[in-house]
């Protein structure tokens, strides 16, 4: 997957004459292009992906943005925008050839307007943050990736991220309701309006998810939704994965949509109990975390007719949150899954297939077998009310084996994603990381399709260039069949 | 590909090498939405039926000519919904004129607008290629989001020839309740209560008469409506009152005076403009009868942070939409001729320029 971005050399000259070009305008302090300040750019989330920029650029206003992307359009600089830099896709990975433009000093909360429930922030401002100054009107924004502490509102847009709560409240596109920023020569653009659509296309609904590449964005204007006076979450236990998958579809079918609806197997509570002690049922192969919200008596009811459904559906035990403190442990647990398996792996990687969710049984038997087949273990964790998986494959980074054989493992199951009729990226972006498997999820007229875009936005290909859309080129050398709507050209032939 | 898609493909394709405009019609029934009507009808009717509907997934796929009322009554049949609730318009109306009209009714300040629920699209370009971009999933982050793109592109980037959307279930139970307060207060209120957990699912006011309708549990809209007041209306007759401002059927609607539509920020005071107003979404949506001219009628809407878009009148002399900035202008026009590179789909409905 790297091999498109391994621009790692850094020519001198050319480092010399960038950072010079933008000193004419940016204070010392906000140009690094000296090794020891510029490596901790290095990469994002993604740690097994890394290149040093040749220049790291701090602006800290609009008009800096602004003159940074002019000065780097004019020199021909690829730019790569970064928030928070814990993105898991490699979105923010920088070029050795390029300047990485980080939005991290753009802090600021701007307006909050608690009437017509709405907060304007600056793309720098932390997702958790949002919801904290809101929260004395009784509002808070809804989205709540489980990075919420330190992922950026900026990052969110460009990856359209989501949160256990989205299948409810929606991802970021249902609750941002415009963004201001530039194109990459730095022309001002604003999409969407604090009114409810604007004229024209959807260009609000293109730029988010659209990972960096179409304009970088300096302001959002989020929408906020009043908090729900009451929330419960009923925890339930079940002794095997598939059984739990279908009461998921069951509590649908009966009609309610919870706030959360979260998954995870024996493997991920047992390393996430010894994290955090959030008080799961380690005996359980994989437990269900349903969270109602509502007026309390709305919330009684859900509660009621949801453990009614997961006991009909074959749930070993229940138990239902007695306070906001218990509320807030069992999720904790979710919340910390990542680090949790961080600690009981030197590395692990994170794939993000989302499937339907009546295939849930069968992609993870899937994952099983690539287990034995690939010698590696791999916990799951899964926002199970959308389908969207987070398979974590451990492995150690130091041994280049385990790192090929992951590799092969996440493009096998992404592959098996697409192949039951999902998609490689249910939140977290292709970034480098997946570039690879779009070739097997888009035929090259849709790709196509993709880099006419791009142009339409970026006609020169120096906004965060390389990333999220693999060329036509480098798919035939990938050479992988894309594959339609589950069938494969030969659905009769085993394929792995 | 089946024969009804390769015909209308074959159809762009000669269209494009002979540079004739076409114009995609399902049912007509949002004929009188957009500027000019230009070019030969391409019907879509032909390209019809459910291909998939999973109550469980949440999610149905159908062909783009497949008569909406069709789709919404196999929907109810399972309890579920297309929560935007859509106009139709006419009996007529098909799901790709609702998806590539892009409007949504009376739930959508609660709910979401129809482009929050499309999850994904088959098109064929300008080209006549055939592209399939989303899927039905939930969450899909490969590729820039195209599908939500062609949600009221007006048929000028594509013919949608099958959508999928995410359902949700029918509410348990509905009330409406009904005020007596000006615009003003009405606006307040409205603007107050969106701001608190009550599940509100649509307001209307017109004529100093305000209605709010929940949707929801039994126990919450007993809650709900102790706290507000209002008196509730008898079931039957709110139904139809909610049917007649989608569908716009309502008295309001009658007649020949130009029908505006201005988006503006929901908290926005009343506007100072001539003419009878109909206000929905919390203030976020309002529709005006004027003869004011239609600068004015933009300037106002522009002024507080929205835009109006002439939505019936017997002239549209002024453009239906409002103008784009330069900038966004330019963008438009490239992404129009990145997928319609001859310039022949639905020419001029969104914008003279393209
Ligand atoms: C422990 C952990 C848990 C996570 N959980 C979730 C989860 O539950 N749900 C989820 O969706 N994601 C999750 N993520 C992924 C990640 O947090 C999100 O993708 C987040 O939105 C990234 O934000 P960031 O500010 O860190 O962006 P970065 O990583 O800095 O950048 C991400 C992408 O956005 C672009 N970008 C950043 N800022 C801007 C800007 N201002 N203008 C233009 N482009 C910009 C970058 O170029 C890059 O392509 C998790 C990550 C970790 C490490």
């Amino acid at each position: 997957m790297g091999e498109a971005l391994s621009l790692t050399k850094i020519d001198s000259a050319r480092q010399r004459a960038v950072a010079e070009a933008l000193r004419a305008f940016l204070p010392a302090h906000a140009v690094l292009w000296q090794e020891e300040d510029t490596r901790p750019y290095e990469c994002d989330g993604l740690t097994a992906y890394r290149n040093v920029p040749m220049v790291v650029a701090l602006p800290e206003t609009e008009a800096q943005v602004q003159r940074v992307l002019r000065t780097c359009h004019a020199m021909q600089v690829p730019v790569v925008p970064r928030g928070a830099g814990t993105g898991l896709s490699g979105g923010a990975l920088p070029r050795g050839d390029g300047v990485l433009l980080s939005l991290a000093k753009f802090m600021r909360v701007l307006r909050i307007d608690p009437l017509a429930r709405v907060a304007v922030v600056q793309p720098g401002v932390r997702n958790a943050a949002i919801s904290d100054v809101v929260s004395a009107f009784g509002l808070y924004y809804a989205p709540d990736p489980s990075s919420q502490i330190a992922c950026s509102i900026g990052g969110n847009v460009a990856e359209n991220s989501g949160g256990v709560h989205c299948l409810k409240y929606g991802l970021t596109v249902h609750n941002v309701l415009k963004v201001r920023g530039f194109t990459v020569d730095g022309e001002p653009v604003a999409f969407g309006s604090e009114a409810l659509d604007a004229p024209g296309y959807d260009l609000l609904a293109l730029a988010i998810g659209s990972e960096g590449m179409l304009a970088v964005t300096t302001e959002v204007t989020v929408k906020l939704l009043p908090k729900p006076q009451a929330a419960q979450v009923v925890m339930a236990s079940f002794g095997d994965v598939e059984t739990a998958g279908h009461a998921v579809a069951a509590i649908v079918a009966a009609g309610i949509v919870p706030a959360g609806l979260e998954m995870m197997d024996q493997p991920a509570t047992r390393a996430v109990e010894a994290y955090v002690n959030a008080g799961y049922d380690l005996e359980a192969a994989a437990i269900l975390l349903c969270e109602c919200d509502g007026t309390p008596e709305e919330v009684a009811d859900e509660i009621a007719r949801v453990r009614e459904v997961l006991a009909r559906a074959g749930a070993t035990r229940t138990s239902v949150s007695r306070d906001e403190p218990e509320r807030l442990r069992f999720w904790s647990g979710r919340k910390a899954a990542f680090p949790a398996v961080g600690r009981i792996s030197p590395d692990y990687y994170c794939m993000d297939g989302t499937i339907p969710r009546k295939r849930l049984g069968e992609v993870l038997n899937f994952i099983g077998e690539m287990e034995r087949k690939y010698g590696l273990r791999c916990p799951n964790v899964f926002h199970a009310g959308d389908g969207n998986l987070h398979p974590l494959i451990l492995f150690d980074a130091a041994s280049a084996d385990e790192l090929r054989r992951t590799e092969q493992f996440a493009a096998e199951v992404l592959e098996k994603c697409v192949a039951v009729g999902g998609t490689i990226t249910g939140e977290h972006g292709v970034g480098v990381e997946k570039i690879d498997q779009m070739c097997v999820q888009f035929a090259p007229a849709e790709l196509e399709a993709f880099h006419a875009l791009k142009r339409a936005f970026d006609p020169k290909g120096l906004l965060n260039p390389g990333k999220a859309v693999p060329t036509l080129r480098r798919c035939a050398e990938f050479g992988r069949m894309h594959v339609r709507g589950g069938q494969l050209p030969h659905p009769e032939l085993p394929r792995f | 590909m089946d024969a009804a898609i390769g015909a209308l493909a074959e159809r762009i394709r000669a269209a494009a090498e002979s540079r004739r405009p076409l114009r995609i019609r399902g049912g007509g029934s949002k004929d009188f939405y957009g500027d000019e009507l230009k070019g030969e009808v391409l019907d879509t009717r032909a390209c019809t039926g459910l291909i998939s509907y999973e109550p469980s997934e949440l999610v149905v796929t159908a062909r783009s000519g497949t008569p909406l009322a069709e789709l919404e009554a196999a929907l109810a049949e399972k309890g579920q919904m297309l929560a935007f609730e859509p106009p139709h318009f006419g009996s007529g109306a098909t799901l790709g004129g609702c998806v590539a009209a892009g409007l949504s009714g009376p739930r959508r300040a609660a709910a979401g607008a129809l482009r929050d629920f499309v999850l994904g699209v088959r098109l064929i370009d300008g080209r006549g290629r055939a592209l399939t971009f989303g899927g039905q999933v939930m969450k899909n982050v490969a590729g820039y989001d195209v599908s939500r793109l062609l949600a009221g592109s007006l048929g000028t980037l594509g013919l949608i020839v099958e959508a999928s959307l995410k359902v949700l279930p029918r509410p348990q139970q509905e009330i409406t309740l009904g005020f007596e307060m000006p615009a003003a207060r009405a606006l307040q209120s409205c603007n107050r209560w969106a701001g608190l957990p009550l599940p509100i699912s649509a307001t209307a006011w017109h004529d100093d008469r305000l209605r709010v309708r929940l949707s929801g549990a039994a126990s919450a809209l007993r809650a709900a409506a102790a706290r507000l007041g209002g008196d509730a209306l008898d079931e039957p007759a709110a139904a139809q009152y909610w049917t007649a401002i989608r569908e716009q059927t309502d008295r309001f609607f009658a007649g020949e005076a130009p029908l505006w539509r201005l988006s503006l920020p929901s908290g926005t005071a009343p506007l100072a403009l001539p003419g009878a107003q109909l206000i929905e979404w919390s203030g976020a949506l309002r529709w005006l009868r004027t003869g004011a001219a239609a600068a004015a009628v933009r300037a106002a809407a522009a002024h507080a942070g929205g835009h109006a878009t002439l939505f019936r009148a017997a002239e549209k002399q002024a453009g239906a939409f409002t103008p784009l900035a330069p900038e966004l202008a330019r963008l438009h026009r490239e992404i129009k001729a990145a997928f319609d590179p001859a310039g022949i789909l639905s020419p001029g409905r969104m914008y003279p320029e393209f």
